[in-house]
């Protein structure tokens, strides 16, 4: 970048400082509500310096759950969601990079149609095909288990894309150079293809990882019994309307826990990334 | 160790497109046959119907003995060296080499012995644990050798594997290939659209154009009498000149000798300067336009008096009437100087006017 003299540097520091303020203060009065006494955030006297209950109302979260509405811990909450969105974005990477594959190595009849048709299927999310989707896996009797969770999501038009794309990238002679150094599809597949797709997926893993701990409308169709409720809806199930008082810092400090994963998962890949931008030799 | 021969091998792509058009070709055992021509001209796919990487549509090819047209690449005992190498980007130089091995499920010791004396061979043995990416370009073409030679396959093919490094580097690669061919002293075919690299490295040459074989030979013979104007112009740097024998100062000078030939060809590098017309020889006139001066020698673009027909030859092909002289040293007319050229007669190449067939006088 230029090197900007002056004033100019300062004006431009100060406006990111401002969209930094921005995205940061919601979730700074997130962490400040989750360690102070409820009674003060429900008489709206709520400080924006930090409380002193922060023990014992995380503990509480983590290992209790709410006293009201809800009566789940949190960790047992945090454990389904984790275990959703590895499931998804394991199965979403191992399937499209299978299907991706076989599209652009191999030559068989339909082959064009059934990648339009996989290409189609971005039309079709969740939300629109809810119902068959749920009718199917209510007769495989798969609610409230974490395959029902999972495998509804697993297919994906978007990673099967990004992988043929990338495939398309790699020079035919290494295919060529792999076959006559002895090594079938398989091997080139295993040996060659996906080490070189290695920070592909990492990349993949990263988006598709938080698109799964997000779900939301999924799993509180799919799931009944508390015990296999996911964060998400955890957290909206913990804001009462009615007649109980919501524990507005146990909520906050859900949604504290609910934030870590993601972030953890984005810090810890993002030296893999960056390899990845670096490693441009193909 | 095996011989190859192509068969009046064919290849012709599904929308009809005729790549090779019956090609026959005999390589014996431990030559090295080079196939030459201009991009577009089918050697390299000749090249990759020998690996297996293409379908053969018609004919035969021929390894050892054993007709391969149905056989995998892997099976086919070849290696192959490819223009941008293709090297394994994650492995390191060392799986580089060995993976064809373990492929082949050979003991990790012989694999380890094997790759070592490439490596050492090629002088790689201090980058064994390197990745392609931090070799250079050099270094990288020495890999893909080595990952050809670990092998011991009875025939290497080589698909221009020297057109993406300098020319300096490529002069010492190209003897280098030659050299390591004449130890193991494995049948070898190498493909190249540099017909320097075709003249210095081939046992054997096969000039191709058009999906067709124009000659094939030693490589000096083809040099000294080309069978068509292709080859003429093709091999040879800078080409040779070529000029209709209709045109009058050329037909009264080549008499009865010219017969049936349409085409007089003769060779930069057998022009003198001088004002004799030797006898049987062909002398002419031109006007100096260009000069280029090179070192050791000094190359005299000039432009014939009269303007004659256009000659058909493709590559290299020289505007009407233009004829280049090359001359020893640095000591050149100067340009618009006009200046008298001549060819002894064991010099002048005849073709006929189609230039398909060359006419010996």
């Amino acid at each position: 970048m230029v090197e900007q003299e002056g004033i100019r540097r300062y004006v431009a520091h100060i406006i990111l400082w401002i969209g930094i303020a921005i995205v940061a203060f919601p979730v700074y009065i997130a962490i400040v509500a989750s360690t102070q006494d409820n009674a003060l955030i429900a008489n709206g006297q709520m400080s924006l310096l930090p409380g002193g209950h922060f023990f014992e109302v995380y503990y509480q979260t983590i290992f209790v759950g709410t006293s009201g509405s809800t009566r789940e811990p949190v960790a047992n909450m945090m454990l389904n969601s984790l275990i959703m969105a590895l499931l998804i974005a394991v199965g979403k990477i191992a399937i499209s990079i299978i299907s991706a594959y076989a599209i652009v190595y191999f030559r068989f009849p339909l082959r064009m149609p059934i990648f339009w048709l996989i290409f189609i299927t971005l039309m079709l999310p969740v939300e629109v095909r809810i119902y068959p989707t749920y009718k199917i896996v209510a007769d495989l009797n798969m609610l409230d288990s974490y395959a029902g969770l999972a495998l509804p999501l697993i297919a994906s038009a978007t990673a099967t894309l990004l992988f043929r794309q990338f495939f398309m990238t790699v020079p035919d002679e290494l295919l060529e150079a792999s076959r006559i150094d002895g090594a079938g599809p398989l091997r080139f597949f295993w040996d060659t293809l996906l080490p070189l797709s290695r920070t592909n997926m990492a990349a993949l893993f990263v988006i598709l990882f938080i698109l799964g701990w997000n779900q939301y409308l999924w799993p509180l169709l799919i799931t009944t019994r508390d015990d296999m409720q996911t964060i998400q809806v955890g957290i909206r199930k913990m804001i009462t309307t009615t007649d109980a008082l919501t524990e507005w810092p146990i909520v906050m400090a859900t949604a504290v826990l609910a934030m870590l994963p993601p972030v953890f998962v984005v810090v810890a890949m993002q030296k893999l990334f960056v390899r990845g931008l670096v490693e441009t030799e193909k | 160790m095996a011989n190859v021969t192509l068969r009046n091998v064919r290849k012709t792509y599904l929308g009809g497109f005729e790549a090779i058009k019956g090609v026959n070709v005999d390589v014996a055992d431990g030559q090295f046959c080079v196939l030459v021509g201009p991009s577009g001209c089918g050697k390299s796919t000749l090249l990759r119907m020998v690996a297996g990487l293409e379908t053969v549509t018609g004919g035969e090819i021929d390894i050892g003995g054993r007709v391969v047209n149905q056989i995998e690449p892997a099976d086919r005992d070849i290696a192959m060296v490819f223009q941008n190498y293709a090297l394994y980007p994650h492995m390191s130089v060392f799986n580089n080499m060995a993976y064809g091995l373990r492929n082949r499920g050979m003991a990790e010791a012989e694999v380890k012995s094997r790759v070592e004396e490439a490596a050492r061979v090629l002088e790689l043995s201090a980058m064994l644990e390197r990745k392609p990416r931090q070799l250079s370009g050099g270094q990288r073409q020495r890999v893909a050798m080595g990952r050809a030679i670990v092998r011991q396959p009875k025939v290497f093919l080589f698909d221009e594997p020297l057109s993406n490094l300098d020319a300096k580097l490529r002069i010492a690669m190209r003897v280098e290939i030659r050299k390591l061919q004449r130890r193991l002293n494995t049948t070898s075919i190498y493909v190249t659209h540099d017909q320097l690299e075709a003249m210095t490295l081939a046992d054997i040459l096969v000039v191709m154009n058009g999906g067709q074989v124009e000659q094939v030979g030693n490589p000096l013979a083809i040099y000294e009498k080309p069978a068509t104007t292709f080859v003429a112009s093709f091999i040879g740097a800078p080409p040779m000149n070529l000029m209709s024998t209709r045109a009058d100062e050329i037909k009264s000078q080549l008499g009865g000798s010219a017969g049936e030939a349409g085409i007089l060809g003769i060779r930069p590098e057998d022009f003198v300067i001088t004002d004799q017309t030797p006898s049987g020889g062909v002398a002419m006139s031109l006007t100096v336009e260009a000069i280029e001066r090179v070192g050791a020698e000094t190359f005299v673009y000039g432009a014939r008096e009269q303007e004659d027909q256009r000659v058909a030859a493709t590559p290299g092909e020289l505007p009407p009437g233009e004829v280049i002289v090359r001359i020893p040293g640095t000591d050149a007319p100067a340009i618009g100087q006009k200046i008298r050229v001549a060819a002894i007669s064991s010099k002048l190449h005849l073709f006929s006017g189609d230039g398909r067939k060359r006419i010996e006088a």
